[in-house]
């Protein structure tokens, strides 16, 4: 047997074997984000509508009169995703109740890329999270404007080269640490929020699963290696994805009821620098820098694992989303 | 049976979406819109109506919002003014493109700066070419009437557009007027469930709002303009069966006393209610003077202006906007370049006036309309002016 009839014998009893975001779009070799979607759609199926930021993925595959989305997609503008797939939430909720479409659980999901959701999309992301609709939203954060030429985001860790944030004489990369979205979430009390990477593919579909049943909004912030953002060989994706848990820079975690829970155990945290010197946008960086780097990594590592020994889930509270409803 | 009651027109707006069956509202508050959601979210807190009232955080969310609703195949409402129209002028013209209907009302306010929350029409001028239809409304009886054929124009399938319902700010939205409410039953004839084209559903996928590269975003162009003209047939059609059902007459253009004047005045929105006892005045003084109000400002009413029009000597026209550095306010520019190639057309006029809640009143109509006639008999010719200001 070849793999290929391996992968047709095995598969469909670990994942969806039907393409919802299909071949022929226009994505980079060795893009993590396109892979990280079409995995996000095969686990939330077909009962799904998507409200999709503008940014490489409404790019890459929506060019009229083609798409790749076989599942029903919308995009109106930059920072609205969250906007607008709050509208879309609604509309089926009424619709629904009112006996205009069928009367079946369909499950909105809001997607965006790191400056969809964590710069110009910020506003919107935290009113419709705020508002409490049943609505997902996953962030792309591939840590950079990559759709317009690589500049710099408040998602671009510190020290990496942009071409806003460049590697000058006198400035070098990035002068600020990386926002940290899913704690913005965490504090708005949303029921589940979870860090992601499609280098670990069951555990992000897994948590794609848990988001999906959440009766209420639901957040996940998925890292996107991006080879031509990072500077990195397409091929090095997967092991890029794994690197940046393994040493830390990236935890995969979530937080279910507010409860902290590791999902990828790393028992000894690799060195940063495994990570970083496989990437052309951390070329520059100083022994010193990468030294400064490794501290608050170390620091932030502590911080989650500090919230996840310490904090207990508010359902043993009996607390219940939408208690008024 | 209709019934006539003394009633707020912001509440009376409020209580007109009430009338038409919404699945969805979206809305933010903004000084003088604030009682259109307040009293709109009391009739969705009392169960009067079975809708989603989504509180945003903004109105550029407010119009992303309803715009995701109405994709779904949703009726879908929104309210907004001033500062929020400009905060949605991004996503408006995206509204159009994707061809969704959405009911929007606009308190009209000026914008800043200074800051001024009172009326005039600076709000909506900037958004002329969003490919929306925008409709004036000059009492609280058109405010409810065309609230309801708004949503039956919108949601056509010849038209699928976004429509904009101006009001001037506290002028109409603050003021008690005795307004004819049609009876449920009677809008649930006029008006029934929307059936949408295209909907956001798993059952048929589709994709909306997609990239157009060049080879495609200018047809795209060209047949949005083509729509946006040839909804005029369906706005003409739907006033025609509004007639019918309610007995009150709607054209894009109306007049008062036009057909034998030599002058013309022209006004959108609630003055022009007070311009009709100021042409009244004149006319007991001999002078033959009438009264143009635009209703419909896009798609504009070409051929209807200039039937009315043609035969004065002089149309003065009101603007409340400033064009900063242009060729007078943007109603003016319109209307000028609308009658440059006739044949038979008057002197046109711009007259700016009534800024930023400034009042108008009949005696200014009467000065405005006295010193253009002189001006005329001398010749003179402004380019425009600012009527009654300062330095």
């Amino acid at each position: 047997m070849s793999i290929i009839e391996n992968f047709d014998l095995f598969a469909p009893r670990l994942i969806d074997k039907k393409e919802y975001f299909c071949p022929g779009h226009r994505a980079c070799q060795g893009c993590g984000e396109a892979l990280a979607i079409r995995l996000m759609c095969k686990a939330l199926g077909p009962d799904t509508v998507i409200a999709n930021a503008t940014g490489c993925m409404e790019v890459i595959a929506s060019f009229y009169p083609t798409t790749a989305w076989e599942l029903p997609w919308i995009h109106l503008a930059f920072e609205n995703a969250a906007a607008v797939g709050s509208g879309v939430e609604a509309g089926l909720k009424a619709l629904r109740r009112k006996g205009r479409i069928p009367d079946r659980d369909v499950k909105t999901v809001a997607i965006a890329g790191d400056g969809g959701t964590m710069d110009i999309g910020m506003q919107a992301l935290s009113g419709a999270m705020e508002r409490g609709h049943d609505m997902l939203f996953v962030c792309f954060d591939n840590e950079a404007y990559m759709n317009t030429g690589i500049q710099r985001s408040s998602g671009t860790p510190m020290g990496a080269a942009t071409t806003t944030s460049p590697a000058g004489k006198v400035i070098q990369g990035q002068q600020t640490w990386k926002k940290n979205v899913a704690e913005i979430m965490v504090a708005h009390n949303v029921p589940y929020v979870a860090t992601a990477s499609p280098s670990y593919p069951f555990d992000f579909m897994n948590k794609v699963k848990k988001a999906r049943k959440v009766k209420g909004p639901s957040y996940i912030h998925c890292l996107s290696v991006c080879p031509t953002g990072w500077r990195s060989a397409s091929e090095e994706t997967i092991k890029l994805g794994r690197l940046a848990v393994e040493t830390g820079m990236f935890p995969l975690y979530e937080v279910e009821d507010g409860k902290y829970k590791i999902t990828i155990e790393v028992d000894e945290l690799r060195p940063i620098e495994d990570y970083l010197k496989r990437q052309g946008r951390f070329r520059h960086l100083t022994p010193e820098q990468t030294e400064k780097i490794q501290a608050r990594v170390s620091q932030e590592y502590n911080k989650l694992l500090d919230k996840v020994h310490g904090l207990h889930s508010w359902s043993d509270l009996e607390f219940e989303w939408g208690l008024f409803e | 049976m209709a019934k006539q009651v003394g009633m707020e027109v912001g509440i009376a707006a409020a209580e007109a979406v009430g009338l038409c069956n919404i699945d969805m509202a979206a809305v933010y508050p903004i000084t003088p819109q604030s009682h259109i959601a307040e009293h709109l979210s009391d009739i969705v807190a009392d169960g009067r109506i079975d809708a989603e009232f989504v509180t945003v955080e903004s109105e550029h969310t407010s119009i992303s919002c309803v715009s995701g609703a109405s994709a779904t195949g949703a009726r879908v409402y929104t309210a907004t003014s001033s500062q929020g129209l400009m905060y949605m002028h991004e996503i408006l013209p995206i509204v159009s493109a994707m061809r969704l209907p959405v009911v929007m009302a606009n308190a009209n306010r000026a914008i800043s700066g200074p800051i001024n929350i009172w009326n005039d029409h600076s709000d909506i001028m900037p958004q002329r070419d969003a490919g929306w239809i925008v409709f004036f409304a000059e009492n609280g009886q058109e405010v409810v009437d065309m609230t309801i054929q708004s949503f039956k124009i919108a949601e056509d399938d010849d038209v699928m557009l976004p429509i904009c319902l101006n009001m001037d700010g506290f002028q109409l939205t603050h003021t008690v007027e005795l307004i004819e409410f049609p009876d449920q039953k009677e809008v649930n004839k006029f008006l029934p469930v929307r059936k949408p084209f295209a909907t956001l559903h798993p059952d048929h996928p589709i994709s909306m709002g997609t990239l157009g590269m060049p080879e495609i975003y200018a047809e795209s162009r060209k047949s949005q303009d083509e729509a946006l003209i040839n909804s005029k047939k369906t706005i003409f059609k739907v006033w025609d069966e509004w007639e019918k059902m309610f007995g009150r007459r709607y054209k894009p253009v109306e007049t008062y006393l036009a057909e034998d004047a030599e002058i013309l005045l022209l006004t959108m929105g609630s003055m022009g209610e007070t311009a009709e006892i100021a042409i009244d005045e004149l006319r007991k003084k001999g002078m033959r003077v009438g009264l143009v109000k635009l209703r419909l400002w896009r798609p504009f009413p070409f051929e209807e202006l200039k039937a009315v029009v043609k035969k004065a000597k002089s149309l003065i026209v009101t603007d409340r906007a400033v064009s900063f550095g242009g060729p007078g306010g943007p109603v003016f520019a319109e209307v000028k370049s609308a009658l440059y190639n006739e044949k038979e057309r008057p002197l046109v006029y711009n007259s700016i006036i009534g800024l930023g809640g400034r009042d108008v009143t009949v005696k200014d109509f009467m000065k405005l309309i006295e010193d253009a006639a002189k001006a005329g008999k001398k010749g003179i010719i402004k380019d425009y002016e600012y009527y009654g200001v300062r330095g």
